[in-house]
């Protein structure tokens, strides 16, 4: 699971809407993915940046990481160079997604977030 | 697919239906993946996303990622949610671009609202008609699952869905759950005069609402009666209940209703309402 992904998911738990959700890694991958400057740009308005910033750190990828989003960062390469490494190339590959809310863990398996519920909790 | 002649659907849950020898098929069967990739081309096509410019978009039901496929080779960026762990491992053996999540659309999409730029979904919300489970209630599940998505949704962004139903009234429950979470759109029909090739796809808008782009093969079909002429249409949750028989109580009560929600004075509805005048002698 990418770093993008996971800041856009929120725990689905009846009453719902935990977020963000806390990761408890065992295992993290750096993939090489191509540098899209024009997604990114666009991505940088939707993330919500103290919550990739605790996620990274939490993972040990900050990778100097700003703990604000620059001004004129669509021009800035180097700054979107930073971001994608983070959203794009940082994968969780196992662990564990906890809900702040509800404590409800959803397992990460083989990068693949498992975010089903029981039937008590739809 | 449809080796029995049976609808997939009625032979159980689709974590269970789609198996590891299921699964195969779309790695190996050349027909089904081109079937799969040319709805994903259309099911793109339909989204209509501004030209040149990279989205995010969501995949429900997106298997072995044979759709994100297409949407990749676009340029677009995607996450792919299934509720079978089968198909996902063939996605991942096939080293998909996107990210990959497992879930039940019926339970919700589980997105901060505003997310994704579109959606699109192949041969899937056919499945939450049915109910699997004791606890499954098809209207409450697709409701949920609308109303989730047109959160998950950026306004302006729409979502296509391909799907087979299995009749009319299953058509009209689905629609029906979308207009009630707050879609416009309606049901495009491509080949509607081919038994084979003709597909059904559900566009829904999120905002200001857009014309309902044309089915494709659709030009001869003029003179269809009523049934082509039904799906073609926008349909909106009030008319897609069907009108009441004109001058019938029912019809005079709902005309009454309409003019008090416009403000208008209106008298109050009595036993003598609709009622005919007899001659009296």
């Amino acid at each position: 699971m990418k770093l993008l992904t996971h800041n856009m998911l929120t725990s689905h738990v009846r009453p719902g809407g935990g977020f963000p959700l806390r990761i408890q890694a065992t295992e993290v991958k750096v993939n090489n993915l191509d540098f899209n400057q024009e997604f990114t740009a666009r991505m940088v308005p939707k993330v919500e940046w103290g919550a990739l910033v605790e996620a990274a750190e939490s993972l040990g990828h900050r990778s100097d990481l700003p703990s604000e989003p620059i001004p004129d960062y669509e021009k800035n390469e180097e700054f979107l160079r930073k971001v994608h490494h983070v959203l794009m190339e940082v994968e969780v590959m196992e662990g564990v997604l906890k809900c702040p809310d509800t404590g409800r863990e959803f397992p990460i398996t083989k990068g693949i977030p498992n975010m089903l519920l029981s039937e008590e909790e739809t | 697919m449809a080796a029995s002649g049976k609808r997939p659907e009625h032979r159980g849950p689709p974590e269970l239906f789609y198996d590891e020898s299921e699964a195969r098929k779309y790695t190996h069967n050349s027909r089904m993946i081109g079937i799969q990739s040319q709805m994903s081309e259309r099911a793109v096509e339909l989204l209509g996303l501004p030209e040149g410019r990279p989205c995010f978009l969501l995949d429900v039901g997106c298997g072995s990622g044979l759709s994100g496929d297409y949407i990749s080779e676009e340029g677009h960026c995607w996450v792919g949610m299934d509720i079978s762990p089968a198909m996902l491992d063939v996605a991942i053996e096939r080293e998909v671009e996107g990210d990959l999540m497992l879930a039940d659309m019926g339970q919700g999409i589980p997105f901060r609202p505003g997310t994704f730029d579109g959606c699109i979904s192949i041969s899937a919300v056919q499945w939450l008609c049915n109910a699997d489970k004791k606890t499954h209630s098809p209207p409450k599940r697709l409701y949920r699952f609308f109303s989730t998505l047109y959160t998950a949704l950026a306004r302006g962004a729409r979502a296509v869905l391909q799907l087979y139903p299995e009749n009319a009234q299953q058509l009209e429950l689905i629609t029906t759950q979308a207009m009630k979470a707050g879609f416009a759109g309606g049901v495009v029909v491509d080949y509607p005069n081919s038994a084979k090739a003709k597909k059904f796809f559900l566009c829904l808008f999120v905002g200001p609402s857009a014309v309902l782009p044309k089915g494709l093969g659709t030009e001869c079909s003029d003179e269809e009666p009523a049934q082509a002429k039904f799906v073609c249409e926008r349909m909106r949750f009030k008319n897609a209940k069907g009108r009441s028989v004109k001058k019938s109580r029912d019809w005079v009560l709902e005309k009454k209703e309409r003019r008090r929600r416009q403000g208008k004075e209106v008298r109050a509805d009595t036993k003598y309402t609709g009622r005919k005048r007899r001659p009296h002698f």
